[in-house]
């Protein structure tokens, strides 16, 4: 009985954890630019991905992640250049389409060059699982729930302590008045795009051993990372971890005490009845309209 | 004024009506008819969905949810339980409705991308249902649909028939019925805009609290135009289930409706041409890229990009822009 359960509560953190990942990411830019980036999938598929090959090449492991996370990196900084920039003065709409365009554009690239098949990748430290009360915990969790708590610090402290991060939460505040202080609100575009980029590779890279990786898992990892974000309140730090993570228990209860088919469904029921009782997620700021 | 303004209205109607009608004459082969007709139902589909994008201002992610409901009902209704086409569309259509209203009442309220994460959820769940409920839908393998036919008279696409003494295949049919319910969809909807109702919806979208103030029911407007865009997705996807003969979930899928959105923002979002316009490019263009094979996706996310990019109005809308200008160049070189 409790076997099970704990068993469930493993799978779903972890799990969680990795959608907390991504909705950090999705909260990163929505603060910064107001944009919904439905590409926010591509980076977790491309860290995983590019690890998974260069690896396979004989790359060390280390020099594999950084070069990966680098490459999401570079990829952020391009999406946001070249396509979110120009279209500066676009529909909310409209650019929801510009970002689906890009995901399109970058899981085809994906498709050209590691094809269509799944990959497997090695657990980082032990195969030997951990036994717990009678449940099995998968090392590779301890991992994927040790990196999350980190990048989560380090976001915290990068925000607080350091210019850059101050930049970035002027910006978010107020455009105008960040750029009239002699903030690039430009540059800090650009890397509110890669640090969210970067969040997502090594969200994609931890979790692939456990996941399998292949070139359109970031469909419905970005998706779950959205509803992860919007069951937190879009823009909330905090609501994108606590949604992250409840969704990601739920879901695993769901799976296995309900039925698994409707798995998915779950995470989909869920952001309704939130959205429903309090319309703007759990954390969401009240914002008091200007008319 | 008055006159003018039904002249317009009209002069679009005609105009496709006329395209239509000439169309068959670069029409080769069975293919191509099938795939006009598919653009035809998809059209109507989006005509509908922009109601709600366009000239309400509310995002839809997830209306081929609605679209495959019509489709599965149709499927079940005439397949399974054996009722004729029509009642099965008219019922469909109906419950399509209902639950869409039922469903809009709370999701209305929220705002940009709460509402596209809402209407993205419900279309997910839909098609989680048909994936799941192997006993009623197939499932993934989906499931057979009978052909169209009212009072006993069937409208297969392998049919042939004989109109005015002129005989015609099965799939010259389908294209002819299709159109004429596409220049329906196309009819009811320019009425609508330009009706009351048309009015209260436009205010809607240029503003929600202005158009409170001074007495617009956002809310029970807002539900409206939810519910017959609904209604337009469930009787296209009816008509579509029969025209294909077979469904799979696909047809609700999210991908799907990703595809209606895109119709619409990058035909022009509140131009009912435009969106026509942006249903025949999407549909073409898979067809175009097929040739590149390998780089077809990498195309077309980057054509997609780039034009919303550099037309972020969408297509008919910026056409229309730059011709207008460039007329009025001429006729000002001449002057």
């Amino acid at each position: 009985m409790l076997a099970e359960f704990l068993q469930y509560l493993f799978t779903g953190i972890t799990i969680g954890a990795t959608y907390a990942l991504i909705a950090l990411g999705f909260t990163l830019i929505y603060n910064a630019s107001h944009v919904i980036n439905f590409a926010q999938g591509e980076f977790l598929m491309i860290g995983g991905m590019a690890t998974v090959s260069l690896t396979a090449m004989g790359v060390p492991m280390i020099i594999a992640v950084v070069l990966a996370v680098v490459l999401a990196g570079i990829l952020g900084i391009a999406l946001q250049r070249f396509a979110i920039a120009p279209a500066k003065q676009a529909d909310v709409v409209t650019l929801i389409i510009i970002t689906i365009g890009a995901s399109i554009f970058i899981r085809g690239i994906a498709q050209l060059v590691w094809g269509k098949e799944y990959h497997v990748m090695q657990n980082f430290s032990t195969d030997q699982p951990i036994e717990v009360f009678g449940a099995v915990l998968n090392s590779q969790s301890l991992w994927v729930l040790g990196v999350g708590a980190i990048l989560v610090v380090a976001l915290v402290l990068f925000f607080t302590k350091t210019l850059i991060g101050k930049a970035i939460l002027a910006t978010s505040m107020n455009k105008e008045a960040a750029r009239l202080v002699g903030i690039r609100t430009q540059m800090v575009l650009m890397l509110a795009f890669m640090v969210s980029a970067l969040l997502g590779s090594v969200a994609g890279i931890v979790v692939a051993p456990i996941t399998f990786t292949s070139y359109d898992i970031g469909i419905i990892l970005g998706l779950k990372g959205f509803v992860a974000a919007a069951i937190g309140g879009l823009g909330s730090g905090v609501g994108a971890v606590v949604g992250g993570l409840s969704l990601g228990i739920v879901e695993a209860m769901a799976a296995g005490y309900i039925s698994s088919d409707y798995k998915d469904a779950v995470a989909f029921s869920m952001i309704l009845l939130v959205l429903f009782f309090m319309p703007r997620g759990l954390f969401g700021a009240k914002v008091v309209e200007r008319v | 004024m008055l006159n003018n303004l039904m002249q317009s209205r009209l002069r679009g109607l005609v105009i496709l009506a006329l395209i239509l009608l000439i169309l068959p004459v670069f029409l080769g082969n069975p293919f191509h008819y099938e795939l006009v007709t598919q653009m035809a139902i998809i059209a109507a589909t989006v005509v509908g969905l922009n109601l709600l994008v366009g000239f309400a201002g509310q995002i839809s992610l997830g209306h081929a949810g609605f679209f495959g409901l019509g489709a599965y009902f149709t499927g079940i209704a005439t397949g399974t339980y054996g009722w004729p086409s029509v009642p099965a569309l008219v019922v469909g259509a109906i419950v399509v409705g209902f639950i869409a209203w039922i469903v809009g009442r709370p999701i209305l309220r929220l705002k940009g991308h709460y509402l596209s994460m809402a209407t993205l959820a419900v279309g997910f769940i839909i098609a989680i249902i048909l994936n799941n409920e192997r006993a009623l839908t197939g499932g993934p393998d989906g499931m057979p649909v009978p052909a169209f036919e009212v009072f006993g008279w069937e409208l297969s696409a392998f049919g042939s028939y004989s109109l005015f003494g002129i005989d015609i295949e099965g799939f010259q049919a389908w294209y002819i019925f299709a159109s004429v319910v596409l220049l329906v969809a196309v009819w009811f909807a320019l009425n609508l805009i330009e009706s009351p109702i048309g009015r209260a919806l436009r205010s809607v979208h240029g503003s929600e609290v202005a158009a409170s103030v001074v007495g617009v029911n956002t809310a029970k407007y807002k539900s409206l135009v939810f519910v017959i865009s609904a209604v337009y997705a469930s009787l296209m996807g009816s008509l579509y289930a029969h025209f294909q003969g077979f469904i799979t979930p696909a047809v609700a899928s999210f991908e799907f409706s990703i595809l209606f959105i895109t119709m619409v923002v990058l035909g022009g979002m509140g131009s009912t041409f435009g969106v026509i316009l942006g249903a025949v490019v999407l549909k073409l263009l898979p067809q175009v890229l097929a040739d590149f094979q390998e780089l077809e996706h990498v195309m077309f996310g980057l054509i997609l990009m780039l034009t919303m990019i550099f037309m972020p109005k969408g297509l008919l809308p910026t056409l229309t822009i730059f011709f207008s200008k460039r007329m009025r160049r001429k006729a000002g070189g001449e002057a």
